[in-house]
């Protein structure tokens, strides 16, 4: 066993170690902490990112359930019992406040300000008030952080899901599991750092883009993998038919001989990285469908996720695989759930959307709670932006639309060292100004690397003569959601 | 005790990374570090002022602190305005430099960088400003700025290996290294190498036998010139182009619909086979429309400057998206022709380069005249396929005058172009870089720091193509000649090829690069010429082994003691895998084709909207054409092309990076492209007579492109019985065949076929096959 360890380790220096290696910067971040004065300020000159743990991480993963569209936070946890009151009413001039409008609502000559449709009550020691519409999450209230007060600078959905997935509205800058992965590294070498789940609901769409898992100048190992919870979980992960196991270790293993004759004649590092890359490639394909596998899940885990995630494809299974692969390690696991744009016919669409993800969301919470994972994996709920407090378009007793609202909305965080059972900010009566404590995308941002033990202003990446960072020039930590 | 190891060992890799990095941080520094004797404000200096003071003591006057400047000579050496008895730079007394001072220093309070910065200097840094100072602290402008100048030929002991201008400087750095260069490579590697780069395709065994036979003095420079001439040198140059030019299919953003924007990517072939001199090409692309009597093909040129995405998302703000269209132009102008990062100077005073943020909008001025709207229609039909301005192409435009247009139906054609208004729109500079956020009006312009620019021209883009084609413009020549010598050597002579600022790398043979730059514009900016240059000299005909003393002292190849070895660019890959296996459709054009592609990936990632929200893969002939004509849909770029870093076309590319993933090693051994050619390859051997040895034996010359060795045709063959064996046993054949829409031949046997299929997927999935060697 240790002579194997032992070669490992000489193909691996023989191959300039890190460069190339799925197991990342995660394995020198582990050496630094034990000899921490290793790296002091030589991080730039090695080339490695100075993102090392400046403190102990709190969470080691991050699954962040992303829903796609902008869920409106006046039907989900942002109780306003004045809209209800002033139903149909003007919003007033001095809390508009000279918001800039979207091209959809800019021309409406009014805006009736709309209550929301579904009852809220108070749940848990917290007494957080959330909508009918989230009866399960409302269950797991006091494991979760509610923040009422997150904004956001963009108001169309492209550039709004791309700053919050990349920190910045436009460009090629790599994403925040890219960075995540740059960063700390795969715990799993079998598995990529960072992975992708999509799925969608029945409400009004936006579509999501490859741009929002991608590396940007970063290396490409970094770059998100879209699993799914089908038939071939990775791209070209399943062998063709009629060849079995066996034969493909047979072919690897003549490659191997080919290549090594190769490497003979050119004496180019780079043949034996291919020829580990091929062998990581045959771990991943027994190792990927093991986990992506739900069949064999048991009874009462089923029951938890409900049926739909025995459907593949549906935010409940991306739920329960997300729990499988930040359970085998993979540090960060994207999900996107498509269909929160509901610029019309809110009520009904938006009881769709809810019953998709609800039961799936607090389960997940349960699920890892009850594995002990909870403390160490951060969970995120959330959208791009919130949505108006007046209605577009026409409005009726049942029916109504909201148009897009940078300004002020709600997204919930647990585990990984975020407070449980709080309410952190607060919006003004009508829904649209926060009154306290408002979070910025980039304070989001780096309040997500500090549980991962990353400080946002020290995880760089010098590319074309700057350095970049996920948070760009700014952002706070929020040292009162954390424990 | 597992455990622990593992530990230690990380520990141990960590340290040899460290110390293996150290050797090759700084890419010019080959061996260990030591001062030289006399220190270069260029090459030395700047480079650590640069990336460790500049952002507080340089070009960004508002973020300037204590309002000195170390960027400009004559602020460095005078009285500090804080202490007007210190100076930050005394020449020759670095103990009464503050500079030096503070940098060496222990006391943190008085520190710089200070610990805020996260910055710090090393201990090598610290002794080489030090030095610099003793020699009297002087500044030199910097290097990319000032035009380039034809150096002397360097003399070399070595005249005998020299084949052309190039080896001259090479070689001349070679012996001041101490270092031998490798010989030249082997007849059928280097065919291989020089095909894949003036062509992207292998070259076939006839070319192969050919060349081998070929025994005259001169026979690699007949190759080359074959390969000069054969129409996918054009589609093989495109390639670079199409990535500097965010081409694409779609048109990006949220919906992301089809765009017709291919006929723009016929030209660019067009113009590399027609050896269109590189002044023209770029003058064609920014200003063709500004031409007196512009022609129909100059109109089309254009089409690169509304290559990038458009929005069709509903409710968008008008001029937000306008403006970031002209943002978009302006950064590719910098990035692309100019190879500098002015998209810094966007929101604020460059913090690195002499670009001032109205030099920033003074440039953007110039594509801010577009007669355009920031979204001029959602997601709709063919009227929609390109934004106004546009063109229409008619058959009739194709037979008579765009005849390089493949256009293959009837159906009404358009393509974005540009076209200005005839009043001018106001330019203001935005403050911070926000759309609505008016500063002062600005006049078109450009960086004064780089070539100012002369009243002779007029305000407009043909006059910035004037500029920029200007001989003393110090970078349009050496940015282009950089990025060709990237394409063939897998690394420019700066490295860092879109920013030739403060802040990118320093060129590794700075005389060789000039020396191109000038002879390029002497010689008509004929790109072809340069082409032929850079595959005859004696530096590209070297062997690609790499001995243990080389990899040591040199990893990455900086001084050229050999020849580059990597693999081949996305698009290659596939064409490697279609040619070699007889798939290969060459029909040169088109719109863009969708072949086998995992099912659900454009289907789990849209809004529903558009032609685009189903993929609806092509058949017969569109199956096999090259890898430039996969279509790109942006949102969701074709999988095996990202697999193997090809661009996504988001934003202008200037470098691709090269990795080597797991995840390329799943494409190789499970695409239904690669498997089907394998099939289809050992279909049309197993028709020849001859030994299973012999049919090996060939397929490996077309895919590897070179006769193997005994021992490596021992092991082929070895397989291939153990193959028939197991298909025999298992009789599973058909189930392996069962792959691709290409017909089965009915005359094989299957399980012949299959075991042989086998061996050639085997083949396609060596090192080398995909690697230029």
């Amino acid at each position: 066993m240790e002579k194997n360890i032992l070669e490992h380790g000489l193909n691996f220096n023989r191959r300039r170690f890190l460069s190339k290696l799925s197991l990342g910067l995660g394995s020198v971040a582990l050496g630094s902490l034990l000899i921490p004065d290793l790296f002091t300020g030589s991080f730039e000159e090695a080339g490695l990112p100075p993102g090392i743990p400046d403190f102990a991480p709190k969470a080691k993963r991050v699954i962040y359930l992303f829903q796609n569209g902008a869920p409106s936070q006046l039907e989900s946890f942002d109780y306003k019992p004045k809209l209800r009151e002033m139903m149909g009413q003007e919003l007033p001039a001095s809390i508009r406040a000279g918001q800039r409008l979207t091209g959809m609502t800019a021309n409406q000559s009014s805006f009736p300000l709309v209550g929301s449709y579904y009852d809220f009550k108070q749940y848990g020691e917290s007494r957080a008030w959330i909508s009918d519409l989230f009866p399960h999450t409302a269950k797991v209230v006091d494991d979760i952080c509610i923040i009422r007060s997150m904004f956001t600078e963009a108001i169309n959905h492209d550039p709004a899901l791309t700053f919050f997935q990349t920190g910045a509205q436009q460009g090629n800058r790599p994403s925040m599991g890219a960075w995540l992965s740059y960063g700390l590294g795969s715990e799993n070498k079998n598995l990529p750092a960072f992975t992708v789940l999509l799925s969608r609901g029945k409400g009004n769409g936006q579509g999501v883009y490859s741009k929002l898992w991608t590396n940007g100048f970063l290396d490409s190992t970094h770059q998100g993998v879209q699993f799914s919870s089908g038939e071939d979980p990775v791209l070209y992960l399943k062998d063709p038919e009629g060849l079995n196991r066996f034969e493909r270790r047979k072919m690897l293993d003549k490659l191997a001989e080919l290549n090594e004759m190769s490497y003979q004649e050119f004496g180019d590092p780079e043949i034996n990285a291919k020829v580990q890359q091929y062998e990581m490639a045959y771990r991943m394909q027994t190792a990927v469908p093991e986990i992506t596998d739900l069949s064999k899940e048991p009874d009462d885990i089923i029951k938890l996720y409900g049926p739909d995630c025995l459907v593949p494809g549906t935010f409940a299974a991306n739920c329960l695989l997300a729990r499988k692969l930040s359970e085998n390690g993979v540090r960060f696991v994207q999900l996107y759930h498509q269909g929160w744009d509901q610029h019309g016919n809110l009520p009904n669409e938006m009881a769709g959307q809810a019953k998709d993800v609800d039961q799936a969301s607090a389960a997940l919470i349960t699920d890892l709670k009850q594995r002990g994972l909870l403390d160490e994996t951060l969970v995120i709920w959330g959208g791009e932006f919130g949505r108006t407090n007046y209605s577009q378009g026409a409005m009726t007793k049942d029916n109504y639309g909201r148009d897009h609202h940078p300004r002020c909305f709600s997204i919930w965080m647990a585990g990984g060292g975020i407070k449980p059972g709080i309410v952190y900010g607060e919006s003004d009566e009508f829904g649209y100004n926060i009154v306290k404590d408002p979070v910025h995308v980039n304070d989001f941002h780096a309040t997500v690397l500090h549980q991962l033990g990353l400080n946002h202003e020290k995880l760089t990446f010098k590319h074309l003569g700057r350095r970049y960072r996920l948070t760009d020039v700014a952002g706070k930590v929020i040292n009162d959601i954390i424990v | 005790m597992y455990r622990r190891l593992f530990y230690l060992l990380l520990t141990f890799f960590a340290i040899v990374y460290i110390i293996q990095a150290c050797n090759s941080s700084s890419s010019n520094q080959v061996a260990e570090e030591q001062l030289p004797d006399s220190i270069s404000y260029n090459f030395n200096v700047r480079p650590i002022l640069s990336d460790k003071c500049f952002i507080c003591h340089g070009p960004d006057a508002n973020k300037r602190q204590a309002d000195l400047r170390l960027d400009i000579a004559e602020e460095a050496y005078k009285a500090l305005k804080e202490n007007p008895s210190a100076h930050a730079l005394v020449p020759f007394k670095p103990n009464a430099s503050e500079v030096f001072l503070r940098i060496s220093t222990k006391d943190t309070a008085y520190m710089m960088p200070p610990k805020s910065s996260n910055l710090k200097l090393t201990a090598n840094e610290i002794s080489i400003i030090e030095k610099w100072i003793k020699q009297g602290a002087k500044y030199e402008k910097h290097w990319a700025f000032t035009p380039p100048k034809a150096p002397q030929m360097p003399k070399v002991k070595d005249a005998k290996w020299v084949k052309n201008e190039i080896d001259y400087f090479v070689l001349d750095k070679l012996e001041h290294k101490g270092v031998v260069p490798n010989p030249e490579a082997d007849k059928e590697r280097l065919l291989k190498r020089a095909s894949l780069d003036i062509t992207g395709l292998p070259p076939s065994i006839e070319m192969m036998d050919k060349f081998l036979a070929d025994s005259s003095g001169n026979a690699y420079e007949k190759v080359v010139e074959s390969l000069l001439s054969s129409p996918a040198y054009g589609e093989r140059m495109a390639l670079h182009w199409l990535d500097v030019a965010r081409y694409a299919d779609s048109h990006g953003y949220q919906d992301d619909n089809y765009r017709s924007q291919w006929p723009w990517r016929d030209w660019v072939i067009h113009a590399f086979n027609e050896n269109m001199p590189y002044n023209q090409f770029v003058t064609w692309q920014l200003a063709g429309d500004l031409m007196p009597n512009a022609s129909k093909e100059q109109l089309l040129a254009t089409g690169f400057n509304r290559n990038h995405k458009i929005t069709e998302e509903g409710g968008v703000i008008d001029e937000e998206y306008r403006v970031e269209y002209v943002t978009d132009r302006t950064n590719t102008f910098g990035k692309a022709i100019i190879g500098v990062t002015l998209e810094c100077a966007h929101c604020h005073d460059h913090k690195y380069d002499p670009f001032s943020q109205k030099e920033y909008y003074q440039v953007f001025a110039f594509f801010n005249n577009v007669k355009e709207v920031g979204i001029e229609s959602v997601v709709g039909g063919p009227e929609t396929y390109a934004k106004k301005p546009l063109m229409e192409i008619s058959n009739a435009d194709v037979k008579e005058i765009l005849k390089f247009v493949n256009k293959q139906d009837t159906n009404k054609l358009i393509v974005s172009v540009m076209g200005d208004q005839d009043t001018v729109r106001k330019t203001y500079l935005l403050k911070r870089g926000v759309y609505d956020a008016h500063g002062e009006v600005v006049e078109a312009g450009t960086p004064k720091s780089l070539l100012s620019f002369s009243d002779k021209y007029p305000k407009n883009r043909l006059g910035l193509t004037q500029w920029l084609f200007d001989k003393k413009n110090p970078l349009t020549s050496r940015v282009f000649v950089n990025q060709v010598w990237q394409e063939f050597f897998g690394r420019g002579i700066v490295k860092t090829s879109g920013d030739f600022g403060m802040q990118g790398e320093l060129p590794s043979h700075p005389e060789l690069l000039d020396w191109l730059a000038v002879d390029f514009m002497n010689h008509g900016w004929n790109i072809k010429r340069l082409v032929r240059q850079i595959a005859l000299s004696a530096t590209y005909r070297q062997s690609a082994v790499v001995s243990p003393e080389k990899l040591k002292t040199d990893p990455d190849n900086i001084l050229l003691a050999r020849a580059p070895r990597y693999r081949i660019p996305a698009e290659l890959v596939r064409d490697v895998v279609l040619s070699s296996s007889g798939l290969l459709v060459n029909t040169i054009g088109g719109p863009s084709v969708k072949p086998y592609q995992p099912p659900g990936l454009w289907e789990g990632a849209t809004s529903g909207r558009g032609l685009l929200a189903t993929y609806r893969q092509d058949h017969n002939e569109s199956l096999y054409r090259r890898g430039m004509y996969t279509f790109i849909k942006r949102t969701v770029p074709p999988p095996v092309m990202g697999i193997f870093d090809a661009s996504n076309r988001d934003q202008c590319e200037v470098k691709r990076l090269k990795t080597n993933t797991p995840l390329q090693a799943l494409a190789m051994m499970n695409d239904p492209t690669v498997l089907e050619a394998s099939r289809v390859l050992a279909d049309k051997l197993l028709q020849d007579k001859g030994t299973s040895e012999a049919r090996i034996s060939k397929a490996f010359r077309r895919i590897v492109c070179r006769k193997p060795k005994d021992k490596e045709i021992k092991l082929l063959a070895s397989y291939y019985a153990d193959q028939l064996k197991v298909f025999k046993q298992k009789s599973n054949a058909e189930k392996v065949l069962a792959v691709g829409e290409y017909p089965l031949s009915q005359k094989t046997n299957k399980t012949e076929l299959a075991a042989m299929m086998e061996v050639i997927a085997a083949i396609y999935n060596l090192e080398e096959t995909i690697t230029k060697s």
